[in-house]
């Protein structure tokens, strides 16, 4: 794959296949999709059978976003679409036409990290680091809908998601943590 | 990996998804959720041609009862959306205790129970619990709607009922006679895992008698077994230790369990009659429609 600037800022994607002159590329149309991804506003063309996790990673070059197990089951690859977490290995680029992603690049802004950020550093929440983008994306689809969890709803909130480090205990906490940061900085109403 | 190459439409009403599905023959796949069909279709277990993607189709999310009771769940409705739904935890004690045991948190955003049905999964806990509750699924063909029991819809392992030009655009649970107990349980080395061992049990009762009873298991045989000897066991009883020891012996007997890497026959035989007597002492101590 490789990307060009669009006109007035914007980016079109071109995603290169290898040519093998067979007849099903041929009858495959390109689909146009458009999508917002960390607030900006994005167009590509893109094959249908395309994952989303390719999209980002290939196409967007966001590779904060990890792929693991490629399989569904590890999580690493979870985005927000729509705000709701997804394993983006298990969904389809064209399916995002229209909708809006967040990855974890779109969590810190450009002078402070992210409470989220700040908790996993303060709690030591990652050791490889390979799972904690996913991580973080479903605390964030947690903490969104519930802002005062227990424990025991993190973890819950958590269970798709992998920590081959094992370090689950931290993870825990520095979600915790984030918790008790964004309630603190919430406007009282 | 990625798959093979398919066309892809996604339609925004359900007869352009039926008049696509029609052209497309043996060889079109509806996606729903995708949690089940986009994997296999990764592993190449699965290269449709062309792929109808129904989640543009307005209209499908929702999950309600009707005045009468009778429960109505789209086929855009997702597993999430029944773990949250106060309707389910206040009127579903069977379903909204098998929900939140579905795959992941994250799985279950996308995730359908009629997705599940369709897919036949024998492992696939849903199946069991619409099936213990005597329920349908509506399909929608060039020639109108049909209704079809579950215990016809799923032919055998990943295998159902849906002609190619048909879409499965609802679930349906009828109203229950009298008052509603049951719950499910499932057997798990890790979230996410397919069951080991599922259980579910569906009661309906008149005082303390019970007016009909379904009992379905998970992964245990090569589809999802309907144990209707042990739900005869309980009907028109009262449930009392004997009558819930029948119905677990009579469980476990109808299992049809293989040893495999997640267990024994034995073990997992065993785990059937343990999680039909843990059910049924649970509904036997609580109040109606919160036994879990």
């Amino acid at each position: 794959m490789q990307r060009r600037a669009g006109g007035k800022g914007g980016l079109i994607m071109t995603i290169v296949y290898s040519d093998r002159e067979d007849e099903a590329a041929a009858q495959v149309p390109m689909r146009r999709i458009k999508f917002t991804v960390n607030g900006e506003k994005k167009i590509a063309e893109v094959e249908p059978r395309l994952l989303l996790a390719h999209l980002i990673r290939q196409g967007l070059r966001l590779t904060g976003t990890h792929t693991g197990c490629d399989t569904t089951n590890c999580g690493a690859c979870t985005v927000l679409v729509d705000g709701q977490a997804v394993k983006s290995c298990t969904m389809l680029a064209v399916q995002v036409d229209g909708h809006e992603i967040q990855t974890v690049e779109g969590l810190a802004s450009a002078s402070e990290l992210h409470p989220l950020q700040e908790g996993f550093r303060e709690e030591h929440g990652l050791q490889c680091g390979f799972c904690t983008p996913g991580m973080m994306l479903a605390a964030k689809a947690l903490l969104d809908r519930n802002p005062d969890p227990t424990e025991e709803e993190v973890r819950w909130a958590l269970s798709g998601n992998l920590c081959r480090c094992t370090g689950y205990q931290n993870i825990v906490k520095s979600v915790l943590w984030a918790a008790a940061k964004l309630r603190a900085q919430a406007p009282a109403d | 990996m990625y798959p093979s190459r398919f066309r892809y439409e996604a339609p925004h009403t359900v007869a352009e998804a039926i008049r696509l599905l029609a052209a497309g023959g043996d060889n079109a796949k509806v996606l729903a959720g995708g949690q089940s069909l986009v994997p296999l279709m990764k592993l190449r277990f699965a290269a449709p041609e062309l792929v109808v993607d129904i989640n543009n189709l307005p209209g499908l999310s929702y999950h309600r009862a009707d005045p009468d009771g009778t429960l109505r769940i789209g086929a855009l409705c997702r597993h999430a959306d029944l773990e949250r739904s106060a309707l389910l935890a206040g009127t579903q004690p069977t379903m909204a205790a098998a929900a939140p045991l579905i795959a992941d948190p994250i799985v279950r955003n996308r995730g359908t129970l009629v997705g599940s049905l369709c897919h036949a999964d024998p492992q696939g806990d849903w199946a069991s619990v619409v099936l213990s509750l005597g329920g349908s699924v509506v399909a929608e063909g060039p020639d109108g709607r049909r209704s079809i029991p579950m215990t016809d819809f799923v032919t055998g392992p990943f295998q159902n009922l849906l002609a190619p030009d048909e879409i499965a655009v609802e679930a349906v649970i009828p109203a229950a006679q009298g008052e509603r107990r049951g719950g499910y349980l499932k057997l798990e080395r890790r979230v996410g895992d397919f069951a080991t061992v599922g259980v579910a049990v569906s009661l309906e009762t008149a005082g303390e008698v019970v007016r009909r009873a379904g009992i379905a298991l998970t992964g245990v045989g090569a589809s999802t077994i309907a144990a209707s000897a042990a739900a005869a066991a309980l009907t028109g009883h009262s449930l009392t230790a004997e009558s819930i020891a029948a119905a677990a012996s009579a469980a476990a007997e109808a299992a049809r369990p293989r040893t495999d890497h997640r267990g024994s026959a034995e073990y997992k035989r065993h785990m059937v009659a343990t999680f039909v007597e843990r059910i049924l002492t649970r509904c036997s101590a609580e109040p109606a429609e919160r036994a879990a």
